[in-house]
């Protein structure tokens, strides 16, 4: 029991005093709110008020205990932020590699601490960008890379030992892994030197992202690849990913998100025990998360904190992990671009900064935070200045990393938490009876339940019961026009001649020999990344050696579930 | 006529819109139809049923994936639920088969059922009829369930797939249930799964325990298994297996009397419901507009009469005998 | 031309007779596999009564078009959010016209800034709703704007 007696006495007598008071002031009361409005932003109801009594269950040593130990509600660390800020990592990639490079250059003078990577459509899907699929596409929503040439570019004079990198890339992740190790090593870098993260978390494209390319089995293989050879080779790298991100932009509840995301996770763990080559403490370690952090701010927090504290109970019970730092979640922030409006976008600057709080309150590692442009175009230096600052300004002016999870022993921040941790058990035993979350989604459960949310969300938006500023409430007619970054379509061009150019000088029969061992693997079942790492420095393109992968693990399409 | 000439040239926008203006029950569709039905008769029509989400539509994909490989042309006529609410649907077939949306050779159309009472199965049939006009030689019909309206969609067609999977549980109960005499060719899908080979055994006892005139044509449904979907290289030669079986099956009726027979129950399908569609149909809805029919139901419920009396009553006024 | 099946009812007869349903398609053209409103608008169309044919994400402009001939679609909605549309857009309307089938409506939805309105509307795309339309909205201006084709 978490509080004596007498506490718990008093506050139910002081409770019920406070609701005879409460209901004779909302007799008076004309205007009434209908309940559903004090619900959160994932339609999740909250009570008017918290007590003891909502918290009288938790565990102190089981539910809480302090940073750094079991279960790590509080934190995996335990110097907290005073050991070292989160990182401040901004997203960003467009055009071409020189481009994306001026960019990088640019936030790392301006006190970014780490560097994450946005790649075009067609890399991120493995075409190249001479590919008829590809057109309209290239450097739009990212840096266009075909070859190692393009990835030199992107790398120039990033001082690849010292500052670690995030790609954000899916399908295509061994191949672009391969692509940073081989300019590593160009460089004279050795591997064990290099850190950073690949994004690599193909489950959740299938479930919300929608960015994939081979059938969930394989897809898994290839993920299991990674996670071995950086294991081996590679020990600074984070191999994977984990994201609820793209879960909740696509329109889940914070519960889904934290549930889906988890169960991901669990379904990875258990693809690389089956493979028998790892025990779990070898690999846990790297594997690392990436949320979300949505605009209802005290759900968010709770969200973080349960998630720290399900991966802690899972890995230590479930999958046996000894070594503490295989029960660390390790996650890494957005804030939600979903949540902005393209309508007063200076608003976005609140919405985001208010998000970023939830995420430092929350215990995150790293964060990126939205840029007020983005949801018009690619973020101009300006906006993305002010989304670095956001953080600055939170770490260096506000206060709030002076102390560890200022927010625990909250009545209601402990009650929510608990909250999110029985709804996210509840799907993860759910995902389990249904045999894992591949065959869950092949059956399209995740899918349905994140529609239905996405769909229940808009009526709620349009019939004004949840509220966007600048959507459905305090609308504007008189706009405040700000600069927007477009990416000329001549960047395409170049990109195209650059790679014809690339094709016309490099070594043919080397190129085929190399896509020819890589297949070889694929069809042994090897692990592809040394073949992989060899055929990027051979420069085969992107498409080259996607097209090996789709055509020895097979292709697959969207099913369209409704 | 223009649009015949078109149809027949294979032109998908013509026809397209004629099985449209079929669909919305524009009268003057009709015509077209007339004209096309002596035109009709070559095309092989493939019927595939079985439970929502069995898979049916992948299979239909891979199908058309084996034929196209033979040059064949084919049509693809995919049936989905209207709901009953709204009157809306979301016709979700047509996604697993995109990849063939640019093929020439391939004509894909998604039809709602409409909640129409016999209906669904008289355009399905005219549109059958269009696509062999078309010179679609295979025309694959997919529709999900066993209720009465798939049973009248079936009853187009020369050869019935009956796509199963394995842990439905009570499929054995529905095959027993009127599955079993349609059915030509039983698919096990997704036969990788749990289960798959205790489906397999039990389908095999049913046959074995069927009476021998229940194949007295000589065709005992083969049941093939159809691998993962989503292992590109088994799925191709199980899917090619049973295209095999299907063109087996199509020789068996040539060959046998059984052609004939299936093109009269096609007939006799077809004329029940142009009859319901030019005679009750029209009738009911003449009733119902000018009011006929709630003062009827007023009738009843004062027990001033009976429905009999009342049906005679519409039967003198529009029967001439 | 004797019409035998038409006669005997009147043209407004004959006109209730016939149950005309909107066909639409909704269509995500391109690479970016954000689904998250064309699923919504889908579900919103089919809530309206419509007949709605969802091609899936990651189509060419090629395959949309000829998904909408077959279909005999009225309109064509397509969402794209990789900022790709000015290429995509105009590509579905020019694949629609080699199909002869230009009658079709298209309108277009997604991140699309106000800047390419014009170059969009000249290609021929209907109406562009960005983010912030109400799903009743949309469906008020099709029923307003697109008619069952005779
Ligand atoms: N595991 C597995 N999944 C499959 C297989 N074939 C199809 N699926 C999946 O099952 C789901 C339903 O497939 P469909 O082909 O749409 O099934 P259907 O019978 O046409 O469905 P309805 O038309 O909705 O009744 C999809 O998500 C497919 O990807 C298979 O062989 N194995
Ligand atoms: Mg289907």
């Amino acid at each position: 029991m978490y509080f004596v007696k007498e506490v718990l006495e008093q506050s139910s007598e002081t409770r019920k005093k406070w609701e005879d008071e409460v209901k004779r002031a909302v007799a008076k009361q004309a205007d009434q709110k209908p309940e559903a409005h004090w619900s959160t932003v994932s339609s999740l109801p909250i009570k008017r008020l918290y007590t003891p009594e909502d918290i009288k269950d938790l565990d102190f040593a089981n539910d809480l205990s302090a940073p750094g130990q079991f279960p790590f509600t509080r934190g995996n660390q335990a110097t907290g932020y005073r050991g070292k800020y989160w990182t401040f990592r901004m997203f960003s990639g467009m055009g071409s590699a020189k481009t994306t490079n001026e960019r990088w250059h640019m936030l790392l003078r301006e006190g970014q601490t780490g560097l994450s990577t946005a790649f075009d459509y067609p890399t991120l899907m493995g075409y190249d960008t001479d590919s008829p699929k590809a057109r309209g596409e290239c450097g739009k929503c990212g840096v266009a890379i075909d070859t190692l040439d393009d990835f030199l570019q992107l790398v120039d004079g990033i001082p690849m030992d010292q500052v670690t990198t995030s790609m954000t890339i899916n399908p295509p992740a061994t191949v672009l892994w391969a692509m940073y190790c081989a300019a590593a090593e160009i460089k004279g870098i050795p591997l064990s030197k290099i850190g950073g993260t690949i994004q690599n978390d193909m489950l959740k494209e299938f479930i919300a992202q929608k960015t994939f390319m081979c059938p969930p089995e394989p897809s898994v293989k290839l993920v299991s690849d990674t996670v071995e050879f950086g294991t081996k080779y590679v020990p600074r790298w984070n191999t994977i990913s984990i994201s609820g991100y793209h879960i909740r932009e696509a329109g889940s509840t914070a519960a889904q998100e934290l549930a889906f995301t988890l169960r991901d996770g669990m379904e990875y763990v258990e693809d690389v025990l089956r493979r028998k080559q790892m025990d779990v403490d070898e690999f846990a370690p790297r594997l690392s998360f990436f949320f979300n952090a949505h605009i209802d701010f005290f759900e968010e927090i709770a969200k973080f904190r349960a998630a720290r504290r399900i991966w802690a109970r899972a890995m230590r019970d479930r999958y046996k992990a000894k070594d503490p730092r295989s029960w660390w979640m390790r996650f890494h922030t957005q804030t939600a671009g979903c949540s902005l409006t393209a309508q007063q976008p200076y608003n976005n600057v609140i919405r985001t900064a208010t998000e970023a709080l939830s995420a430092v309150l929350g215990g995150t590692q790293s964060l990126h935070t939205n840029s007020l442009d983005e949801v018009l175009c690619l973020p101009s230096d300006h906006a993305v200045q002010i989304a670095l600052r956001t953080q600055q300004i939170i770490a260096e002016e506000t206060g709030v990393a002076n102390t560890i999870d200022p927010l625990a022993g909250s009545y209601f921040v402990e009650s929510l938490t608990n909250e999110m941790e029985r709804q996210a058990w509840e799907y993860i035993h759910k995902i389990d009876e249904m045999g894992g979350m591949v065959a869950a989604i092949e059956k399209g459960y995740p899918q349905m339940e994140i529609a239905d949310a996405a769909y229940k969300y808009q009526r709620q938006i349009d019939a004004g019961e949840k509220i966007m500023i600048g959507i459905n409430k305090y609308l504007t007619t008189e706009e405040v026009p700000i600069p927007l970054v477009e990416i000329d379509d001549e960047v395409e061009k170049q990109q195209i001649a650059s790679l014809a150019s690339v094709r016309r000088r490099r070594d043919g029969k080397a190129v085929k020999s190399a896509l020819d061992n890589l297949k070889n693997a694929c069809k042994k079942g090897e692990n592809v990344m040394p073949f992989c790492i060899e055929a990027v420095k051979n420069m085969a393109s992107v498409q080259e050696i996607c097209d090996i992968y789709r055509e020895a693990y097979g292709e697959y399409r969207d099913p369209g579930l409704f | 006529m223009e649009t015949v000439k078109k149809i027949q040239e294979g032109d998908v926008r013509t026809a397209s819109r004629l099985i449209r203006r079929i669909e919305d029950g524009v009268l003057e569709a009709r015509s077209t139809i007339k004209k096309l039905f002596p035109l009709t008769g070559n095309a092989h029509i493939v019927g595939i049923t079985g439970p929502p989400g069995a898979g049916k539509s992948t299979l239909v994909d891979g199908i058309v994936t084996q034929l196209r490989q033979k040059q064949k042309k084919v049509g693809v006529l995919a049936v989905d639920p209207t709901s009953p609410f709204t009157g809306g649907a979301i016709l979700g077939d047509r996604v697993r088969m995109q990849k063939h949306a640019e093929d020439e050779g391939v004509f894909v159309r998604s039809l709602a059922t409409r909640c129409a009472l016999g209906g669904l199965a008289k355009a399905v049939g005219d549109a059958i009829h269009i696509m062999d006009v078309m010179g679609k030689e295979v025309i694959l019909v997919e529709t999900v369930g066993t209720g009465q309206q798939e049973v009248d969609i079936i009853n187009h067609s020369h050869t019935v797939l009956v796509v199963l999977i394995p842990g439905m549980g009570d499929e054995i109960q529905a095959i027993k249930a009127g599955i079993m005499e349609i059915a030509d060719i039983f698919v096990i899908n997704k036969a990788d799964r749990d289960g798959g080979s205790k489906l397999y055994r039990e389908l095999v006892s049913l046959l074995d325990m069927a009476p021998a005139s229940a194949f007295a044509s000589g065709w005992r449904p083969p049941i093939v298994k159809v691998e993962n979907s989503f292992v590109p290289e088994s799925f191709n030669n199980s899917v090619a297996e049973l295209t095999q079986k299907i063109e087996e099956h199509h020789q068996h009726l040539l060959a046998s009397e059984l052609m004939v027979s299936r093109e009269r129950r096609k007939a006799a399908v077809e004329l029940s419901e142009a009859i319901r569609n030019t005679v009750y149909e029209p009738i009911m809805d003449k009733l119902i507009t000018e009011g006929t029919i709630d003062a009827m139901v007023e009738e009843l419920m004062a027990k001033t009469s009976d429905p009999y009396s009342l049906a005679e009553r519409i039967a003198q006024r529009f029967l001439k005998s | 031309m004797g019409n035998t099946e038409t006669q005997g009812y009147s043209k407004e007869e004959r006109v209730k007779m016939a149950k005309r349903t909107l066909r639409v398609m909704v269509a995500k053209p391109g690479l970016d596999g954000h689904d998250r409103g064309a699923r919504v608008l889908a579900r919103c169309f089919r809530d309206a009564g419509f007949e709605v044919i969802y091609t899936g994400c990651h189509q060419t402009p090629e395959q949309i078009a000829a998904a909408a001939v077959q279909e005999d679609v009225d309109l064509v909605g397509l969402s794209c959010l990789s900022g790709a549309h000015r290429y995509l857009f105009p590509a579905v309307v020019t694949a629609l016209k080699e199909r002869k089938a230009e009658d079709i409506c298209v309108i277009g939805g997604g991140i699309i800034p106000e800047q390419d309105f014009k170059m969009l509307y000249d290609s021929g795309i209907k109406e562009i709703f960005t983010p912030g339309a109400t799903l009743d909205g949309i469906v008020e201006w099709v029923r307003k704007n697109v008619m069952v084709r005779e």
